[in-house]
């Protein structure tokens, strides 16, 4: 790690951790989210960590602000133990609602459910939400299942859609326009306005994808129907 | 309560207040009113907290009908008001009296005027904030993110103020060509340097392809020389140059993070002026470092603390 305060904006300071996007640098992101809160208290507008960076908003005057962060993340080690809510997310993987499944495995020469195996087989750390209220951008998948965004987006993803986009994956919370590859669905709620937190996923967590039938996904309040 | 009917409305017409904080993180844009400057009026003319909610009307084509005899306010873009036949020229609170209509018809100088009522127009917070963001779902009048439309009804509770005017001298004039202050940071180091000498010597024409989101800007190509970047927070009035090599500044309603390089973000003020001009208006950029820049903003809030 190193520790690096860039000047992004009249009142924003970007903290630079890290060089590359690696998992191991969630805790480490975390554990500077912490310390940053604590330090900034109610002059903390807004903390927006990403893959390697924490953007701090505030309101004090820069050079204040500067001083508060170096003194916060002085002799700053990862958050290991509680890094992150771990959260176990159904999914109904099938070409129905993952119109990218047989795709993905024909490019790759595996089996749909050798794919959805891989894909749900590992715990992936939540690097930033982004794009959308409550979108997480989650990885890395297994380097078979990389795949580039579609060349064209749809107009229309449907809420709970799962996808993936190089190395990563992510579901999206609410119908959108996107252009990642569909392999299926969830019918967990991931963003409300009425939960305490709002996002179920929050920076640090981390995310194992299950799988399961259409009728548990039924079950669980998943839609069908709504346009992938 | 009090009671306005929206007679006419477009898509550009929405309550807004500062905006969300404290959700950056969870992927929830800012939202809130472009030109903060002229919010900041419409409430201080009523005596309002500055950023309680104002109803934001860019280009014009619209119009309300009180319901009771009203104190309200009008600051910013001068978009033709009229009280019936009568033009109402902005910076002032004015009364409408029951049955009197107020109609926002076009652009005469600037692009977005507040009207703003006695304690703020009501509507339920949604995460802290009235502000509308259609994409997101969230805040204005009904809470779900809806621009106004005809036939809904604007309500407010305050009681009104005798009417008034902001001094001729504290007005921002919306001129032809303005120089936008921004401070410099982010990947500037990373481009190229006869793109940085374009930057802050060369005219930037406004693009039609604007919105809440951003406003592009047309100019000479800017070169980026860095590596690849890998997304981060965006700060608002961030001045991102994408492959083309044609900026975007970033505003209220932009994505929370991203992964084109930035010259820096403009300041408040820039931004205040920015959001009055026409797409077609050209600006020029000039560099400031963030310490002076934030000094300057301090100073230009005093006006409303007296």
């Amino acid at each position: 790690m190193t520790l690096r305060i860039e000047v992004v904006g009249i009142d924003c300071l970007m903290v630079r951790l890290f060089e590359r996007i690696e998992e191991a640098n969630m805790p480490w992101v975390l554990a500077a989210s912490q310390r940053l809160q604590a330090a900034f208290g109610a002059h903390l507008r807004d903390l927006v960590p990403s893959y390697t960076t924490l953007m701090v908003h505030f309101d004090l005057a820069p050079a204040d602000a500067r001083c508060l962060i170096r003194q916060a993340l002085e002799g700053l080690q990862p958050d290991t133990d509680s890094s992150g809510c771990r959260h176990e997310i159904p999914v109904w993987y099938h070409a129905s609602v993952g119109p990218e499944l047989p795709v993905l495995a024909r490019q790759a020469g595996l089996s749909e459910a050798e794919v959805v195996r891989l894909h749900s087989e590992r715990d992936y750390p939540v690097f930033a939400l982004g794009f959308a209220p409550g979108f997480a951008f989650m990885g890395l998948v297994d380097e078979r299942l990389a795949t580039p965004r579609l060349s064209t987006p749809r107009k229309q993803v449907a809420a709970g859609s799962v996808g993936i986009a190089e190395r990563q994956t992510a579901a999206y919370p609410a119908v959108s326009p996107g252009g990642w590859n569909l392999i299926g669905r969830t019918p967990v709620r991931l963003f409300d306005r009425e939960r305490d937190g709002y996002s179920l996923l929050q920076p640090g967590d981390r995310v194992r994808f299950v799988a399961v039938t259409r009728q548990e996904f039924l079950a669980l309040g998943g839609d069908e129907e709504a346009q992938a | 309560m009090k009671h306005l009917r929206v007679e006419a409305s477009t898509p550009l017409c929405a309550l807004q207040d500062a905006g969300r904080f404290g959700v950056r993180h969870l992927g929830v844009t800012q939202g809130g009113a472009l030109d903060w400057v002229a919010m900041h009026w419409a409430n201080w003319l009523l005596g309002n907290a500055l950023q309680a909610p104002v109803v934001e009307v860019a280009l014009g084509g619209f119009s309300v009908v009180a319901q009771h005899d009203c104190v309200l306010a009008l600051a910013g873009a001068d978009l033709d008001a009229h009280i019936d036949d009568q033009y109402l020229a902005p910076w002032r609170s004015f009364t409408l009296t029951k049955g009197q209509r107020l109609t926002l018809r076009q652009p005469r100088r600037g692009v977005r005027a507040y009207l703003a009522a006695p304690g703020g127009f009501d509507a339920e917070p949604v995460m802290g904030s009235c502000a509308t963001v259609v994409r997101e779902g969230l805040g204005g009048v009904d809470g779900q993110g809806s621009v106004l439309r005809e036939g809904q009804c604007l309500s407010f509770a305050g009681a009104a103020k005798p009417i008034g005017e902001v001094p001729d001298r504290a007005r921002p004039e919306y001129v032809a060509k303005p120089t936008l202050d921004l401070v410099i940071g982010a990947q500037i180091g990373d481009f190229a340097g006869l793109s940085l000498f374009d930057a802050f010597n060369r005219d930037w024409t406004l693009d039609t392809r604007a919105d809440r989101m951003g406003i592009r800007l047309l100019g000479p190509p800017l070169v980026y020389q860095g590596p690849a970047m890998i997304s981060e927070g965006i700060p608002l009035g961030a001045v991102q140059v994408p492959p083309d090599g044609q900026p975007i500044v970033l505003l209220n309603d932009r994505q929370t993070i991203g992964g084109y390089p930035r010259l820096g973000a403009l300041t408040p003020l820039a931004l205040a002026q920015l959001a009055q001009c026409m797409p077609g208006a050209t600006v020029r950029f000039r560099p400031v470092v963030q310490e002076q820049a934030w000094r300057e903003q301090q100073g230009y809030l005093e006006r409303w603390r007296a």
